[in-house]
């Protein structure tokens, strides 16, 4: 340890290891003995460790410094990530023990992903083994870039310079297949101290750093802020009359005044301000920095929505090729349909094609039918809606997502896009038909495919109130993400099914009847259907949700889209008020003819009180609620 | 970004998830310095404000200061506060040691305060530094029914997706300062001027490290009186942050018992 000035030592930074390698190979022992070494155990644990070795007629065992839980003891196996600290020369690491069991995948998985570089233990006796490689391979899956090969228990082979070239040349063979350079190959003893804080007087033919020097020499892990600017949505917020839109910068840099796009919506807005709370706004931000933001224009955005800059914009497509790691305890298997999260993105997706199992002894590629838990794989997968990302190569954090089965993580894949296009030009794509159906189409077997629950959202309001406009944001919305959508307003019924009908009191209720009723239709095959219609009176509602409760009893919901007549009458859009005050139109709802608010609405939405996004936003959220199965 | 602004931007990364994914939430605020300082990172994530309630499992045995301190912040950081009152020592396992049952007072009240207002996911300001069976934890760490912790059979986490989806009736603790160090803790409170309870400075040779109930903590011997002597501390000190806590050392496994059955 040097100087231990505060200020100073501010500047140290954190850095953080994985140790992996094969079971038994002395990955908790090394991690014991650098603790030890480092002078970083608290008082008293090095004395409790040897009491309790004693206590239980063994030698000292230095993994037990780790192995916390007494079940790890007894079963002298360990089951899980632990994360100790300790102090080299240059940093503060933070080391990671990862299992070596394979049914453990999951826990190294856990620590590994996270690491700055990693540590893989090779015991000297034994050599290569199956979880060398295999730990060796899943590194590079992880993204873990920076490796230094450990050949431990060099007490075991006589500290033979011959040993240790054998498996320097077995091990950089299989680094190399899979495009891992390593960065240092140290002989050590982790049991007698031999080249971890000093030079070991047994192998004096090794002119490398020691295992402490190897640490220091490390490269920093750099963020990436020239890369182009990647800011996942991860919330909206209104606490007050400002709409922040809050997430994390992933890669490059944002600025006030930028002009900024959001993938998949292909929305584009300027920004206005990176608001802080309680001190002046940012002039920019960087990769890893956790902002808000506020727009120059009200924009309706979500969670899972990519912000870049307009010219440098993520691929936009419904498929993709990944590989990957599989955790599941049931199969993966082609025509599964899983979720996936991708940043801050929750999609379904459905397996579309499992190209190749991936042997990582081997590295042989082979088909198969099932890709099984701990098993490495290229799957193919396609979303129902458009999705926002980057290839794995070119940003790894925006081209790396989750499955999830049920509620758990099953499995995580990298993307890559070899063979398909991007589709940010050609947005309109046709989703094949994967899923085999009976003869008789049922209703649920249109909600799995669709996702989503057919229903009615019966807008009903005062002319000028919104409804049309608001429909036609809601219907575009959820068409983009995906959705079964179609709105029915007085331009489409009028035109064809409704051409005979005029407007005395009759004839509008006619209307509003035959429009309940294919509301009705479009709900039962799994629409959602939204109609934008004064519908001024309750009996006529009321009917048009019996004719949409024949097919499920919670399809109908109404939703009183309100504005005060003043505002309405203020907007006048089609300057409808004026000519009904002049007495140009007869019994114009609000002037001339009642109108009857609902009394037990599904839903108010007031667009007095709310600007469109909000409006917009309300519906979505509610119909997200509603109608959303996945 | 140095070092303290990377565990910022993080711990409001976690907060943020959480407080979109998972509802009802809520926040253990035991008016330590490491709760303090979540409650400061959750008012930098949500401008100002703490838009969930924040908890105190109170013993009735927590130290004066610590209730001084807490009806002073409550006003003004303006908290939904929930003062969750734990049941009394003779509702507890009868067969523990007396400092484990005054720690199963906390993991009652807790269980209790969850189950009354139904919460889905609660915010602890638990670090993987002070101990080493917590260095095992997850940030987002689901929980059965009755809060107990299965640390064999812990959900994978990796790449920040974190587990936000669970099955009804169980909960998930979120952890977002499990990556902080207690000398992160002090440059942090020391940089942003966070409000701590006095105790924790030197006074007559002797301070708290880490708060806990009258009974069952005991002050260390230190002279250091500024934040920045208890910095220059922690960088030589070889003690234990929980030596003062006398319930973790009665036995090899006792903390790590406490903990499966649901404690902080
Ligand atoms: N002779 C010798 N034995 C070692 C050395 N390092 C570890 N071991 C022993 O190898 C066994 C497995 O070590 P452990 O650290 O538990 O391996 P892990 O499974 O990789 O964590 C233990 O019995 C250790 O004492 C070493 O350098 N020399
Ligand atoms: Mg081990």
């Amino acid at each position: 340890m040097q100087d231990s000035s505060s200020s100073l030592d501010m500047l140290r930074e954190t850095f953080k290891i994985v140790v992996v390698g094969h079971v038994d190979h002395g990955k908790s022992t090394l991690i014991g003995r650098l603790l030890y070494d480092t002078d970083s155990l608290p008082t008293g644990k090095f004395e409790e460790l040897k009491a309790i070795c004693d206590r239980r007629g063994m030698a000292l065992e230095w993994s037990f410094v780790l192995d916390a839980f007494q079940a790890e003891r007894d079963q002298a196996v360990t089951i899980d990530t632990t994360q100790i600290w300790f102090k080299t020369p240059k940093r503060d690491v933070v080391i990671i023990d990862a299992p070596g069991h394979r049914e453990f995948l999951k826990n190294m998985v856990s620590g590994a992903a996270s690491a700055d570089a990693a540590l893989l233990v090779v015991d000297a006796e034994e050599g290569v083994r199956e979880q060398t490689r295999r730990h060796g391979y899943l590194l590079h899956l992880l993204g873990v870039k920076q490796v230094a090969v450990v050949i431990n228990k060099m007490d075991l082979v006589d500290h033979s310079e011959a040993r240790y070239g054998e498996i320097v040349r077995d091990v950089t063979a299989y680094l190399h297949s899979i495009g891992v350079e390593p960065s240092f190959i140290v002989p050590i003893s982790a049991r007698e101290g031999d080249n971890i804080a000093k030079k070991s007087t047994s192998s004096p033919w090794y002119k490398g750093p020691t295992l402490l020097e190897a640490l220091d020499r490390f490269h920093s892990v750099t963020v990436p802020s020239e890369q182009a600017l990647r800011l996942p949505v991860q919330d909206v917020y209104h606490f007050d009359q400002r709409r922040i839109i809050a997430g994390r910068v992933e890669a490059g840099v944002i600025r006030p005044g930028d002009e900024i796009l959001f993938s998949p919506s292909n929305k584009t807005a300027r920004v206005k301000s990176l608001d802080v709370w309680d001190a002046p706004p940012l002039l920019e931000a960087h990769a890893g920095q956790s902002i808000g933001l506020t727009l120059e224009e009200q924009l309706f955005v979500e969670r899972g929505e990519v912000i870049s800059h307009v010219e440098d914009p993520p691929v936009l497509s419904t498929v993709f090729r990944a590989r990957l790691f599989w955790l599941g305890h049931k199969p993966l298997e082609v025509g599964k349909r899983y979720t996936l999260k991708l940043a801050t993105k929750t999609a379904t997706v459905t397996v579309v094609g499992l190209e190749t199992l991936i042997d990582t002894d081997t590295l042989a590629h082979r088909p198969g039918t099932k890709l099984e838990r701990n098993m490495i794989g290229e799957v193919v997968l396609r979303a129902r809606e458009v999705l926002a990302f980057d290839e794995h190569v070119e940003l790894d954090k925006m081209g790396r997502f989750v499955l999830l089965e049920d509620y758990d993580v099953v499995g995580g894949g990298l993307i890559s896009m070899e063979g398909y296009p991007d589709q940010r030009q050609s947005l309109t794509v046709k989703s094949t038909n994967v899923y085999s159906v009976e003869h008789t189409i049922t209703r649920e077997n249109r909600v799995v495919r669709n996702g989503h629950k057919g229903g009615v959202l019966w807008f009903t309001g005062l002319s000028g109130a919104g409804k049309s406009t608001l429909a036609m944001e809601v219907e575009k919305h959820l068409f983009q993400k995906g959705l079964q959508v179609y709105v029915l307003d007085g331009d489409n019924v009028r035109a064809g099914l409704n051409a005979n009908l005029g407007f005395s009191p009759e004839e509008r209720t006619e209307n509003i009847r035959r429009v309940g009723e294919v509301a009705a239709l479009f709900a039962d095959a799994g629409f959602i259907c939204i109609t934008a219609f004064i519908s001024p009176y309750q009996a006529d509602r009321d009917r048009a949700r019996s004719a949409a409760s024949r097919i499920d009893s919670e399809a109908f919901h109404e939703i009183h889209v309100s504005a005060d007549l003043n505002t309405c009458e203020r907007r006048d859009p089609k300057g409808l008020y004026k000519k009904a005050r002049a007495g140009e139109i007869l019994d114009f709802t609000g002037v001339s003819a009642p109108y009857e608010a609902p009394a037990s609405a599904e839903l108010v939405v007031d667009t007095d009180a709310k600007d469109l996004a909000s409006c917009v936003e309300q519906v979505v959220d509610y119909i997200d609620r509603t109608f959303r199965v996945d | 970004m140095n070092h303290l602004d990377q565990l910022e931007a993080q711990s409001i990364y976690i907060l943020r998830e959480a407080y979109n994914r998972i509802k009802p939430l809520s926040m253990l605020w035991s008016l330590g310095k490491d709760s303090n300082v979540m409650i400061w990172l959750a008012r930098k994530a949500f401008y100002g404000r703490v838009p969930f309630p924040v908890i105190l499992l109170d013993t009735g045995n927590e130290l004066d200061e610590v209730y001084e301190f807490r009806d002073r912040y409550v006003k003004e950081w303006d908290l939904n506060y929930i003062n969750a009152e734990c049941p009394p020592y003779e509702e507890t396992d009868p067969d523990l040691t007396y400092n484990a049952r005054s720690a199963a007072r906390k993991t009652l009240g807790l269980k209790r305060v969850i189950e009354e207002h139904d919460f889905r996911g609660i915010f602890l300001g638990i670090r993987r530094d002070e101990q080493a069976v917590r260095s095992k934890e997850r940030v987002f760490s689901p929980r059965g029914e009755s809060g107990e912790w299965d640390y064999k059979d812990q959900p994978p986490e990796f790449w920040e997706q974190y587990k936000t989806e669970f099955p009804p009736g169980t909960h998930v603790r979120i952890h977002p300062l499990l990556a902080w160090t207690e000398v992160d803790i002090w440059r942090y409170i020391q940089r942003e001027n966070i409000p701590v309870v006095p105790l924790y400075f030197a006074r007559n040779g002797m301070r708290y490290r880490s708060l806990g109930e009258k009974d069952i903590t005991r002050p260390i011997e230190s002279n250091a009186s500024t934040i920045e002597e208890i910095i220059e501390e922690l960088q030589t000190t070889r003690t234990p942050e929980r030596a003062g806590r006398t319930m973790d050392h009665d036995s090899e496994d006792a903390f790590e018992r406490l903990r499966a059955a649901g404690y902080m």
